[in-house]
């Protein structure tokens, strides 16, 4: 997963590499330089999170859905405002205004009295928060069509819609929860399943490009870390006394442990690498996908300058990647959901860890 | 770097919502779909099991009717070969028993004729000495005509009988 990070990087890079040394033959280098810095915001811009939904622009019309902000300031105490009232003051609001570069750019910052820009509590409904509560009334919705479908006539085999749920949900069910827990995971089940068709659904709805969609939800740190944490706590709470030994006091020379707790040292470790890994995994696949189509769709605005010929060949050639990097996309949205919900499952089945059989053995033979 | 940063509004609202939504579907949506699908996964079991035994217990069924049918068929060939067997010897025995009643009446019949042989021999041998008497009558009357003759044979008597007493 890693390795496909890199390549999606190499990629973009390339990509945007040939875009501006093709372009510094024709043209003045400085304003290349500056078209390329505006790709990188572009692209930044788009995968970053947003105050307000931008849906289009046109000329000089931009339709953008304005979204709450609330902060928080010892000073100024609790504000909740509308993200477009930054457009009618100016830029700024009761003090509070976007920083536009700086330590806390694009976020929103308050001056204190020495003019130094600081950041109040910042609760707003950002563009993620709210495509992740689409996403979340979409998943509920779906889900409780399924379930109350499965209410009213359970035993009656599943057409359409209800049907190809079923295969997802059975798939998950009987090929990634039962075969890497092992007893008992019915328990865990609803979970797992909620947790895959939780990311499954934010990574398809990040892949439409218009307005419901489009949103880097799960390609943000913020969201993979919460949905790692919880991995991390149902892991830690589903840790029987075993695990728990294993961590702290595992079967190795005794030197490892004593005085220098190497062995217990290294498993701590990973018992948060592991919900960490999943952090990132995540975040960075799906944030690279966006990237890189974002980056071939600039392909063509970005040869423009190029003459006709070369910008419609490069358009051809972008639409083209674009349309395949979407059907890889595709693929990653539901290897990425699969892969975050497998290694869960399989941390959950290693901390539910029955105690070793040897051990008995070497009891016994004391005994003996 | 800010993209590596996670941003405390956003983790807020992604407890919130997720929350939320494992709240509901692990309350509401995914046990029910999954204990549907396994109740309907173990009726589908069971019927398969109750078709699969349902088919067995037919070929056993078939199997016992066809042995059946053979023994019924042996049984039916035997009673056919008794039957057979049993004519053969009535019409054996009828011949036998026919036999012997021929045998008698033949043996019947022979002594009938036998007896009737004698009985009509008896008849024809005293027929036969009355014609004779009747014959030795007329031939006397007819000898003894003459007078001549008469002594002739008084006397010859006469002489026999006097030979016959000395």
């Amino acid at each position: 997963m890693k390795s496909k990070f890199n390549i999606y990087y190499l990629l973009i890079i390339g990509l945007l590499f040939i875009a501006s040394s093709l372009k510094a033959a024709e043209q003045p280098t400085t304003e290349s330089a500056s078209e390329e810095g505006d790709v990188k915001e572009l692209i930044l811009g788009h995968i970053a999170d947003s105050y307000e939904w931008h849906i289009f622009s046109s000329g000089d019309i931009h339709l953008t859905i304005p979204l709450p902000v609330i902060l928080y300031s010892k000073s100024k105490g609790w504000e909740v405002f509308m993200s477009n009232r930054f457009h009618q003051n100016d830029g700024s609001y009761n003090g509070y205004y976007i920083a536009d570069n700086g330590k806390y750019k694009d976020k929103i910052v308050v001056k204190d009295n020495n003019g130094n820009e600081s950041r109040p509590l910042d609760l707003s409904f950002t563009k993620n928060a709210a495509s992740l509560f689409i996403a979340s009334i979409l998943l509920i919705i779906i889900v409780m069509i399924v379930a109350r479908s499965y209410k009213q006539d359970p035993m009656n085999p599943k057409k359409g819609f209800v049907g190809m749920m079923e295969i997802l949900i059975v798939s998950i069910n009987n090929d990634i929860i039962k075969p890497t827990i092992g007893e008992g995971s019915d328990k865990y089940a609803p979970y797992l399943l909620t947790l895959f068709f939780f990311i499954f659904t934010n990574n398809l709805l990040g892949l439409i490009p218009i307005f419901p969609g489009g949103a880097n939800v799960t390609g943000n740190i913020a969201i993979t870390l919460v949905l790692a944490l919880v991995t991390f706590f149902v892991v830690t709470f589903s840790g029987t006394k075993e695990y728990f030994k294993d961590i702290f006091w595992p079967d190795v020379p005794t030197w490892l442990k004593v005085p220098i707790p190497l062995m217990p040292a290294i498993e701590l470790v990973s018992v948060f690498t592991k919900p960490f890994t999943l952090m990132i995994r995540l975040f960075a696949n799906i944030m690279a996908g966006h990237s890189i189509v974002l980056g071939l769709t600039c392909v063509i605005f970005v040869t423009v300058s190029l003459g006709t010929a070369i910008n419609a060949t490069m358009t051809g050639v972008a639409v083209v990647f674009v349309v395949f990097m979407d059907f890889v996309e595709l693929l990653v949205a539901y290897i990425q959901a699969y892969v975050f919900t497998i290694l869960t499952a399989l941390y959950i089945g290693m901390a539910r860890i029955k105690p070793h059989h040897t051990k008995h053995i070497e009891e016994s033979v004391v005994e003996d | 770097m800010s993209l590596l940063t996670p941003e405390p509004g956003l983790v807020f609202w992604m407890l919130i919502a997720f929350g939320i939504v494992v709240f509901i579907l692990v309350k509401f949506g995914f046990p029910i779909v999954i204990k549907s699908v396994n109740t309907r996964n173990a009726y589908i079991d069971d019927s398969l099991l109750a078709a699969k035994k349902a088919h067995d217990e037919l070929a056993t069924v078939k199997k016992s009717s066809e042995a059946l049918l053979a023994q019924t068929r042996h049984e039916q060939g035997k009673l056919i070969e008794e039957s057979a067997k049993t004519r053969d010897q009535m019409i054996e025995l009828a011949k036998v028993k026919a036999k012997e009643e021929a045998d008698k009446i033949i043996t019947n019949a022979k002594m009938q004729i036998q007896t009737e042989k004698e009985n009509a021999l008896r008849e024809i041998r005293s027929e036969i000495a009355l014609l004779s008497v009747d014959i030795a009558e007329k031939v006397l009357r007819q000898e003894l005509d003459k007078n001549e003759k008469q002594m002739n044979m008084i006397d010859r008597l006469l002489d026999e009988i006097e030979i016959s007493k000395s």
